[in-house]
């Protein structure tokens, strides 16, 4: 567990972090909690030749609402503070709960939103959340900043639609209005470990009826997934709906066959998992 | 047993709180990896990243270009270092075959993690980093994984130097068993796996050595659980002279069986500090340690067992593979032997057929681990048990009852031929049942299957006892065991009153300090808080059979004990000398020696003592010392037994098994600090119930290991665990003046096929008859799909 050396660049702004992106380009890594990058580096799996800490960058924490019906987050806000932060557990609770769900105490406090979204691990809680969300993430590089949205940020396996000379300065989630009710189902080996598969279940009620839903898979593929067809088979529909509709929630996913479970297993996990989550969901 | 007086109790059977956790949990701790010495280098081994290959060339010439490196050598560099390879001191038949085991491996590797450079350097990290630096060429060979294709003809081997991957088929069979399968009422055979598990120690394993320096010895420090057999074994593999060499086990932080053993580590760095003449330091890494440090279990089990009409036992046959890895380490082929006195339980039978054949494969080597053999035989037997009772039509309670061995039938020689001095099977039963509400959760799992809930209850029963304490030295020696199981103990008397205890076992979390001076209080008058325990320094406790198998308190308590006792003899000489009284006038109570009749005609131990250091008046037959020594060699083993009962909630859907309610009713005879035990307990539970749920080391068909880390092999964490409802019965053991019996392998031996038990149970509708450990949701998904095609063996055969 010891890394191989690697040169160290604390940079206190984000335009001294670009900067020194662009210096050392994919040679550097970007540290944020660590909880991804660290271990990789200690099982010498990663061995940057540079570490760019953001650690001490102004600005890149804290929440506030961005004047379009969304909400911005700094990128090195901290797990624990999303969880607990008034805007996001008013607007956009579903966020913090799923929050609540990332790693151990000890990951929430030094892990951060920007870091567990640029890792692009689709193991990972968040990247689930922010795709049946809508949401998008500010980048920002030499060149200026951009808005990458959810559906196209996460492209492959470990891998985002950032440049290597960008960084992940914000994450944009809409505030939720309705009468919305969620459940992120997260099925695990122990309480500590990664998800097997994640169904979140997000469903806006009217009327003893599903105006709309949302559902997003953790683990079902290189990328988190967004089931449309079980979204759309609900809409409109009555909670008697449910059932059927998760049935389709495997529908075209390809997930990988591990120790934990098999492909078949993980697909038949998602159907069953996408149920439990919309029918709780629905309350 | 002794031939003073009996004082009266103070501080045993109480909770008294550890003396061990106030340095502990404020970080005063003396961990071997602490260790600072001047001028100490620091150790890094290259390991084969292959399970089975030709060495062809290693070359370490770029790594000793490196920043900091002071020395690297090859295996070929180092075979004149040893005297001897490796030792497996339990040659369990005359023609076991047994690899030659050198620490940095020549011209074959075996294993992935088999070493076969090392590198030295200033610091840990230039170490690290040179390892990359080692060029090592590779001819790979098939690699040998899994152990019914390894005795099959065409196999091929696991070590090239060997003509056959058996090491040992080793048998015993008592009564006559053909006559109890023929024309038997009924048979049940069953095929059950006992998966392979890793250890995972909190405190990774760590050893430095220093060598001659003021002192003509040697000084190691490992972590270690065993100090003194670990100074002998050294010795002998690195032609260290004994008496040059000490060996110390500081602060050590678990064990569970990994660390009773003789590793390539300590016999490397014992030849390292000899070559450099410099303290040299290793410390493992976690996934190091995964491939390097002994793993546990890992057998298959075909078992038959033959009934009479009126559902007794008439005979019980067992077949088992064991695998060896690749090396047979200090205890390997021991470990699974002891089933054949395990097997049969706490149940009569006419005939016992034991068969063990040790495997071996391209894998890291196994042994002693947390019950070491007997959770094994548990496991077989409590789920063999259950299968029969379902084909019977009959309650699983029932039919153990009507076969265990019953109270007033104590002591009890088994069909295996050893003695059970105690025990009370129908009590520590109706308790739990009575504690679980037994026939309440039984009723509500009638209604959960009629009503078809997708969340299904289950009921596992387990019915447990074990053999532990290892001492019988002569039982020992007839089992081909390389040592004896005796324990010694020291009590020195100081000037001021005060008590020195040196006990020669080696604690590594189970409260020693605390429990021996509680003894130690009570036996000498002396306050609890007056006495010293001291341990696993080969320079102060000179002598011990350290500590593994629940032995401590068994052997080691009452080694205490006795020397205690002898201390008090002395002191009652004394006692009567300065009082002008008989010995036989005086009564002992308290520390306080007091002439009968005459309570005002007294003295105390603490006055004798410095009476004694004076010396100035004492009787003349008598030297002038309260000093003692004990060495003592139970004349049998220790059967603590219990009744555990779980249920599990088994969601049919997604596979997940979840602990609804955990009773366990344990009877270990007298017991000297309840909560001490009941940490025992909870440790033992939660480790046993890991390996019913959570934990399986997992290899490839080429030998990697896939779980090599805590990210894929599964160690449950608080967070896990349900609540335990525990109680106990107690029947005092007969076999030691304390009454005690082990408790530190007692849970994990008993949970395991409860916990199983209770996951069958709830899917038995389902039709299945089995479900592969762990019982992952994978696992049980996969036994309802089989199940469902018309397999019920959860997929084992």
């Amino acid at each position: 567990m010891i890394p191989a050396t690697f040169e160290y660049v604390r940079p206190s702004s984000i335009d001294e972090a670009v900067a020194a992106l662009a210096e050392h380009g994919d040679e550097a890594k970007l540290l944020a909690g660590g909880h991804s990058l660290l271990p990789l580096m200690k099982l010498r799996l990663a061995a940057p030749e540079v570490v760019i800490d953001l650690g001490r960058v102004d600005g890149l924490r804290g929440v506030s609402e961005v004047g379009d019906g969304r909400l911005a987050i700094g990128a090195m806000t901290p797990h624990y503070k999303v969880m607990a932060d008034p805007l996001i557990r008013e607007h956009c609770g579903v966020l913090a709960d799923v929050t609540a769900k990332v790693g151990d105490a000890q990951v929430r406090h030094r892990g951060t939103i920007g870091g567990a979204l640029a890792h692009g691990d689709s193991a990972g809680d968040l990247p689930a959340v922010l795709l049946a969300l809508g949401g998008s993430v500010i980048a920002q590089g030499p060149g200026g900043t951009r808005e990458i949205e959810a559906a196209d940020f996460f492209v492959d396996y470990l891998t985002t639609a950032l440049s290597d000379d960008e960084l992940v300065t914000e994450v944009r989630v809409p505030k939720l209005v309705g009468d919305w009710g969620w459940r992120y189902e997260k099925f695990s080996r122990v309480a500590q470990a990664w998800a097997i598969v994640g169904a979140l279940g997000m469903v806006k009620r009217s009327n003893g009826h599903i105006e709309e839903a949302r559902v997003g898979l953790t683990n079902m593929g290189t990328r988190p997934v967004r089931c449309t067809a079980t979204e759309d088979a609900i809409r409109g529909q009555s909670p008697d709906a449910i059932e059927d509709a998760a049935a389709h929630a495997s529908d075209g996913t390809s997930p990988s066959s591990d120790l934990n479970a098999t492909a078949e297993f993980r697909q038949h996990l998602a159907r069953v998992l996408t149920k439990r989550a919309l029918t709780a969901a629905v309350g | 047993m002794t031939a003073i007086d009996t004082p009266s109790t103070k501080n045993v059977g109480i909770t008294r709180l550890r003396k061990e956790d106030a340095h502990l949990i404020t970080g005063q701790t003396n961990w071997t990896d602490n260790l600072q010495l001047t001028g100490m280098l620091h150790v890094a081994l290259v390991r084969s990243p292959m399970a089975h290959a030709k060495v062809t060339s290693v070359d370490v010439s770029a790594a000793l270009d490196q920043p900091g490196v002071v020395a690297a050598f090859t295996g070929a560099d180092l075979a004149d270092n040893w005297a001897a390879g490796l030792p497996c001191a339990w040659p369990v038949t005359p023609d076991m075959v047994s690899p030659t085991h050198l620490p940095i491996a020549t011209d074959e590797v075996r294993y992935v993690g088999d070493a076969v450079a090392v590198v030295v350097a200033q610091s840990k990290y230039q170490a690290a980093d040179a390892v990359e630096f080692v060029e090592v060429e590779y001819e790979p060979l098939p690699a040998v994984v899994n152990m019914e294709a390894a005795i099959a003809d065409g196999s091929p081997l696991a070590d090239t130097t060997l003509e056959t991957n058996k090491s040992f088929t080793w048998q015993k069979i008592d009564g006559e068993i053909d006559d109890a399968f023929d024309g038997a009422a009924h048979i049940t055979t069953r095929r059950f796996v006992n998966q392979r598990l890793i250890p995972t120690a909190i405190e990774p394993r760590s050893v430095v050595c220093s060598p001659p320096r003021e002192h003509a010895e040697y000084t190691m420090w490992s972590t270690t659980q065993v100090p003194h057999i670990l100074r002998l074994m050294l010795a002998l593999t690195c032609g260290v002279p004994e008496q040059e060499l000490r060996v110390i086990a500081p602060d050590v932080g678990g064990g569970f069986g990994s660390k009773l053993n003789v590793y390539a580590e300590e016999a490397l760095l014992l030849v390292l500090a000899r070559k450099l003449r410099k303290p040299v330091k290793w410390t493992e890494t976690r996934s190091e340690g995964y491939q390097a440090t002994c793993h546990g279990r890992d057998q298959v089990q075909d078992l038959s067992i033959a009934f009479n009409e009126d559902h007794t036992i008439r005979g019980l046959k067992v077949e088992l593979l064991a695998d060896m890895g690749a090396y047979l380490q200090l205890v390997t082929p021991g470990v699974p032997i002891l089933g054949a006195f395990m097997f049969n339980s706490i149940y009569k039978m006419d005939a016992l057929s034991f068969t063990c054949h040790g495997i071996f494969t391209n894998k890291t080597p196994t042994d002693a681990y947390r019950g070491a053999g007997r959770p094994e035989a548990t496991y077989g037997i409590e789920r063999l048990i259950d299968e029969a009772a379902n084909e019977l039509g009959v309650e699983p309670f029932e039919l153990r009852e009507k076969n265990w061995i019953k109270h007033e039938e104590f002591p009890y020689t088994t069909i295996a031929g050893i003695e059970y001095d105690s025990g009370n099977y129908e009590a520590a039963t109706a308790r739990a049942k009575e504690l679980f509400d037994y026939d309440g959760l039984r009723a509500e799992q009638v209604e959960r299957r009629a009503s078809g809930d997708p969340v299904q209850l289950g009921i596992g029963i387990s019915t447990f006892t074990e053999m532990c304490g290892l001492a019988p030295s002569r039982v020992l020696g007839s089992l081909s065991y390389g040592a004896g199981g005796w324990e010694h103990a020291s009590v020195r008397m100081l000037p001021s009153g005060k008590a020195e205890v040196v006990t020669g076992t080696s604690p590594h979390g189970q409260g020693h300090v605390t429990s021996w001076s509680q003894i130690a209080s009570d036996a000498l008058g002396v306050p609890y808080e007056d006495i010293e325990v001291r341990h696993g320094d080969t320079a102060i406790a000179h002598k011990g059979m350290d500590t593994y198998g629940s032995r401590s308190l068994v052997v080691g308590g009452y080694a205490v004990q006795v020397a205690c006792d002898k201390v008090i003899a002395k002191a009652r000489k004394v006692a009567a000398h300065l009082l002008e009284a008989a010995e036989d006038d005086l009564e002992f109570d308290g520390g306080t020696f007091s002439v009968k009749g005459s309570p005002d005609v007294s003295t105390t131990i603490q006055d004798i003592s410095l009476a004694v250091f004076a010396a100035h008046d004492y009787p003349e037959d008598m030297e002038p010392s309260l000093d003692s020594d004990a060495t003592v060699d139970p004349e049998n083993f220790s059967y603590p037994h219990g009744t555990h009962l779980c249920a599990t909630e088994v969601d049919t859907e997604t596979g997940e098994v979840t602990i609804r309610k955990y009773v366990a009713v344990d009877d270990i005879g007298k017991v000297i600090n309840p909560q001490i035990v009941e940490g025992q307990i909870h440790g033992g539970l939660a480790q046993g119930i890991a390996q019913a749920l959570w934990e399986e080391a997992v290899y490839d068909e080429q030998g990697n290991l896939k779980t090599g880390s805590l990210l894929d092999y599964y160690v449950p964490s608080a967070a896990d665990m349900p609540h335990f409802d525990l109680d106990r019965t107690e029947t005092p053991a007969t076999t030691n003046p304390l009454g005690v019996k082990g408790v530190g392998e007692a849970g994990t031996i008993a949970s395991t096929p409860a916990v199983i038990n209770a996951v069958v149970d709830a899917l038995r509708p389902m039709g299945v008859n089995d479900v592969l450990m762990p019982a992952s949701p994978s696992n049980v998904w996969n036994a309802i799909q089989a199940a469902s095609a018309g397999n019920t063996d959860g997929g084992a055969a």
